[in-house]
């Protein structure tokens, strides 16, 4: 009797911790259905984010051309919106402006970084460089604007006397300063991974280091290097705080870069801390022109990624 | 005696040595002129806030009077947000390296996801505040609140996280991955014991990154209505805020010269929390940098 309840009791047991041992296997198993779910779930938020952006964008400015003309917003060439007039040729003349300054500060500087860098630096003299150069793109924007407004004016306006206190001169150098990095770093990364097989050859015909860089290194590296200024420029494209607290909030269809102007993104600023009511003109007004901005700089980095796929050789 | 050929070919070498030496020094002009600016910046934020920063500074909240006016509210109001970005943009960002890198599959839409995060990562931050105004703020009426601005910026460093958590993880060895398969481990046990922790170092670092530049973002947290006076915490996640860029983006705009001061301190306060999460990372880096 009593040998056959204890083997009962073990039986019991045994067969209790095999249904709890099928339970958690079958837990285990749910989980290992339910983790690729949630993960995908995840990876979805990204592909909302861009949806999210093209609806709010869409919509809005769909919005904003119910009461003014999409004839007019792009071909008007005054913009003023608390009186009505919706030209935002003087905002791109703006943006356009900035980044033509950016551009002709970051290019040659850069790029010229980027070859002594690569080429003419030895490897502890471009460890140390490499990343206090790329301090200057890890700095905020706001840091930059008080730089530009409070260094970079008085200094241009000890040589041009006429400068007013906002312009696009300051505004444009400094978003010039602070791509640099990306230029400089992108740039260095194409022309090392121009083989060394390949500056040998042209070294054993007799070259110097200079005629290397411009006759192999250059032209071999050419689509990383086009790729980092197309990128670098859409970057200026989109910059807003130093533009908007050292280029000013005049909207200015002008090439005069010592005068006062006003960037799109300075616009967006400017009317989203202003009284702007939800649902007005001028509320659909940001939208409009966050869509134009949008449009700029993806069209800039669908460029730089055509061209580094398009035209990358390889080694 | 060299002869007429010879002393032209002899000085056109000259000339071509010459020109590479005078070029490389040029080169190396330009490579200064770059952090020349660095040093002028740090020095002349230095030398501007220094006079204005002290305890009473980091500790007071905005004042009408630039002797009383301080950062603590925006100090707060930063790491608050910081933590909302870090919790919802690391869960989210991780969760998608891992599927890109271990669940996905080799199809059409693997490769929209991977071609729209590196597109996400060139839109304009200001583009992305405009989203959190029509979603966060009015969509979801959060308001001009500090959950509002925390989403917002979680979607704007996504794609930065995204790519850093898929280096980590693809960068753990095949070989400890077919390890644990081979001793009887499920793919999510093997990713959770395995794959997580020798990742941890790189997708750390990459975070501490991405969070330090949301960390300077000021453009989205002005469009989605980070306000510029508050004179109280945060109490709730649908409070009022404010946070470091802004209040120095409001104090450089004010025509006295005192508030440049001001903001200059703000500047240094700023950097200095940079400084500080860029050597943590770098740190994690150092310590947990071993050939697996």
């Amino acid at each position: 009797m009593d040998k056959g309840l204890q083997s009962e009791g073990k039986m019991i047991d045994v067969q209790q911790m095999i249904e709890k041992n099928k339970k958690k296997k079958s837990f285990g198993e749910r989980i290992e259905r339910i983790i690729p779910f949630f993960l995908l779930l995840c990876a979805a938020v990204s592909v909302l984010t861009t949806v999210g952006i093209l609806f709010t964008l869409l919509r809005e400015s769909i919005g904003f051309f119910s009461n003014v003309s999409l004839f007019d917003f792009y071909t008007g060439t005054s913009w003023s919106p608390w009186s009505g007039e919706y030209g935002v040729a003087p905002l791109i003349g703006g943006t356009l402006l900035i980044t033509l300054i950016a551009t002709l500060v970051a290019v040659p500087l850069g790029l010229m970084s980027a070859i002594f860098l690569s080429e003419y630096a030895n490897d502890k003299v471009r460890r140390v460089i490499k990343p206090v150069l790329e301090v200057l793109a890890g700095i905020p924007t706001v840091v930059y604007g008080y730089f530009a407004l409070t260094f970079i004016t008085p200094m241009f306006q000890s040589f041009i006397p006429d400068l007013g206190i906002f312009n696009a001169l300051s505004g444009g150098f400094v978003v010039g300063i602070m791509i640099i990095p990306m230029v400089a770093s992108l740039s260095e990364d194409a022309m090392n991974s121009v083989p060394n097989a390949l500056r040998e050859g042209a070294y054993g015909l007799g070259a110097t280091k200079l005629e290397v860089v411009f006759k192999v290194v250059l032209p071999a590296a050419l689509s990383g290097i086009i790729a980092s200024i197309v990128l670098a420029i859409s970057r200026a494209i989109g910059e807003t705080m130093i533009v908007t607290i050292a280029a000013g909030a005049t909207p200015n269809l002008t090439f005069n870069p010592t005068e006062s102007i006003q960037t799109m993104t300075a616009f967006i600023v400017q009317a989203a801390t202003g009284d702007t009511t939800f649902g007005s003109t001028i509320y659909y007004s940001l939208y409009a022109v966050g869509m134009t901005l949008f449009i700029f700089t993806l069209v800039m980095n669908l460029i730089a990624q055509y061209i580094s796929r398009k035209f990358r050789e390889e080694y | 005696m060299l002869g007429q050929n010879e002393q032209n070919i002899k000085k056109r070498m000259e000339g071509r040595v010459a020109i590479n030496k005078i070029l490389m020094v040029l080169f190396g002009l330009a490579t200064a002129v770059g952090l020349v600016f660095l040093v002028l910046l740090f020095y002349r934020v230095l030398t501007q806030g220094i006079g204005y920063l002290s305890l009473d500074y980091i500790l007071n909240f905005p004042a009408p009077y630039p002797e009383e006016a301080g950062i603590y509210a925006g100090l707060i109001g930063s790491v608050f947000l910081m933590i909302i970005v870090a919790i919802v943009s690391v869960i989210i960002g991780v969760s998608t390296a891992i599927y890109l890198e271990e669940y996905a599959p080799k199809n059409k839409f693997t490769e929209f996801i991977r071609v729209n995060i590196q597109n996400l990562a060139g839109v304009p931050s200001i583009v992305f505040g405009l989203l959190g105004l029509t979603f966060f703020v009015y969509m979801f009426n959060f308001g001009y609140t500090l959950i509002a601005g925390g989403l917002t910026m979680a979607l704007l460093i996504l794609p930065v996280i995204v790519v850093a958590a898929q280096e980590a993880v693809r960068s753990v060895p095949a070989e400890i991955k077919e390890a644990s398969y081979g001793m009887g481990a499920s793919k999510w046990q093997t990713i959770a014991r395995v794959i997580l922790p020798a990742a941890i170092p790189g997708i750390l670092t990459g975070a501490i990154i991405a969070l330090s530049r949301a960390i300077g973002e000021t453009a989205p947290l002005i469009i989605v209505g980070a306000a510029t006076a508050i004179y109280t915490l945060p109490e709730s996640l649908l409070a009022k805020y404010t946070a470091m860029p802004i209040q120095i983006y409001n104090w450089t705009g004010r025509p006295q010269e005192e508030w440049q001061y001001v903001a200059g301190a703000g500047i240094i306060v700023l950097l200095a929390v940079l400084l500080i999460m860029n050597s943590i990372a770098v740190l994690i880096r150092n310590k947990f940098q071993r050939r697996l």
